[in-house]
């Protein structure tokens, strides 16, 4: 019974080690999405609460959580408090099996992609759920569009994924680091590169960000799903969003960018002296990395139509993976070095 | 081998105690003054006049219908993407027969029009 409390009490505190550092990335990036796109359109974005602004995104939450919460009389108000903790849990839960580190793992589980595929796709509900039990017009259209896109891009996600499964034989993410070894040229995104750019815009569009918000829209529907929403409630599906574009981009380092591996293995010199690097570092630059693109894409990309959207998704991603599936196939059987062996 | 599996489980509890944590918290400290023109849904200009819930689109209904078939595809696919070296060309050449039929499939309803939004 007490051996049981004690490992009950060292799993809650491993998961609060990772929380934590997810939960502050969340309200920086927030806070760094206003600073970088205010400086690629030359301004000078927020800096008036603290240091440079740095105390802007606690300024913001502070602010959310003074605010009152309404339920708007016309909603069904169990399902409508029940979907902004349907967009926040999932988002957390979900790094229960990303690798930070060698063994750095909270569930180093063999079904560890599958995981990450079923949770990430219970987004979708709490979409189509408060748009529903919002009962006003912005947010239905808001949710129908949204799950229809957010549906359409997790299949091409879905065979981009059992590509990677392919070449790295195993569904356990760790395993899939590992197998990436060998530096550089050894990671997936160079064998892989169409998958690692349909997995990457399917991103973009799985989060609903620019270009692919149509969901938001905000000059025709006002913001979509969320529009009824206020005070914490609407800042539940503000971190949700922000913590799936976080996982995204490490999934996307985990997947083709070699997880915590070295960028310079294997090369003689800089390879021996940047060793000593521990691998958690290297996992952290390749996410900022990835979520600076993120915010890149959305400072240089005008909005996609609906119909491109669709057309993108349906009928150029789907049938790129699924060639690519065949292709990954033949160099697997073929035994094609140094990536398929 | 589930103990692995406990830890997830734990972290989902989490993931939903925060949330609700949230929203009990703004319960708590938030001010609360409802009145009739709050509470009524978002519109501009003109108070809402009909229920929100009328038949849609029914191309978001087919769009849904098409992810069925897909993803149930892609879990069909999982775990002989984690097995394939060991199948060999057998295993590889029967799912690629598989993935034919699929392919046929798909380019039925691109040509139906399924896929347009124009």
């Amino acid at each position: 019974m007490m051996t049981d409390l004690f490992t009950l009490l060292i799993i809650i505190a491993k998961i609060l080690v990772i929380l934590v550092p997810v939960l502050l990335s969340v309200a920086y990036l927030t806070y760094a999405e206003r600073k970088v796109i205010g400086y690629m359109q030359a301004r000078v974005g927020p800096n008036r609460v603290g240091f440079l602004g740095l105390g802007q995104p606690i300024a913001d939450a502070l602010k959310l959580l003074f605010k009152e919460m309404i339920i708007p009389s016309a909603s069904n108000p169990v399902l409508f408090l029940f979907a902004p903790i349907l967009a926040i849990a999932p988002a957390l839960a979900a790094w229960a099996v990303i690798p930070f580190a060698d063994g750095w793992v909270l569930a180093n589980v063999n079904a560890g992609v599958l995981y990450l595929l079923a949770i990430t796709s219970l987004g979708v509900y709490s979409i189509l759920i408060s748009g529903w039990a919002s009962n006003s017009k912005y947010a239905f259209f808001g949710a129908m569009r949204s799950a229809a896109q957010v549906l359409s891009y997790e299949i091409a996600m879905g065979f981009a994924i059992v590509v990677v499964l392919m070449a790295a034989d195993s569904a356990n993410l760790m395993e899939i680091v590992q197998h990436q070894s060998g530096g550089f040229w050894h990671w997936y995104w160079l064998p892989l590169l169409p998958i690692f750019v349909v997995y990457f815009i399917s991103g973009v569009a799985e989060t609903n960000r620019h270009p692919f918000d149509m969901a938001e829209g905000e000059s025709e529907i006002v913001a979509g799903f969320h529009v009824e929403y206020s005070g914490m409630a609407f800042a539940c599906f503000f971190l949700g969003e922000y913590a799936n574009i976080i996982l995204i981009c490490a999934v996307v380092t985990t997947f083709f960018f070699g997880g915590w591996l070295s960028p310079f293995q294997g090369i003689p010199l800089l390879g021996n002296l940047l060793a000593f690097v521990p691998g958690v570092i290297w996992f952290v630059l390749k996410t900022w990395f990835f979520m600076f693109v993120f915010l890149w894409i959305r400072a240089t990309f005008p909005r996609y139509r609906y119909d491109q959207i669709m057309r993108l998704g349906w009928k150029i991603l789907i049938p790129i993976t699924i060639l690519w599936i065949v292709v990954v196939g033949l160099a697997i059987e073929m035994r094609i070095p140094p990536w398929f062996t | 081998m589930l103990t692995n599996y406990f830890p997830i489980l734990v972290f989902i509890a989490i993931g939903i105690a925060i949330g609700g944590g949230a929203l009990l918290l703004s319960r708590l400290i938030a001010p609360h003054r409802p009145d009739t023109e709050k509470l009524s849904p978002y519109e501009c200009g003109f108070a809402p006049f009909e229920d929100t819930r009328l038949p849609f689109d029914i191309r978001y209904y087919l769009v849904a219908l098409l992810f069925i078939l897909f993803d149930l595809e892609t879990a069909f696919f999982v775990p002989w993407a984690v097995v394939l070296r060991k199948i060999g060309v057998y295993g590889f050449s029967t799912m690629i027969i598989f993935l034919l039929i699929l392919v046929v499939g798909f380019i039925y309803e691109w040509k139906k029009g399924a896929l347009e939004w124009e």
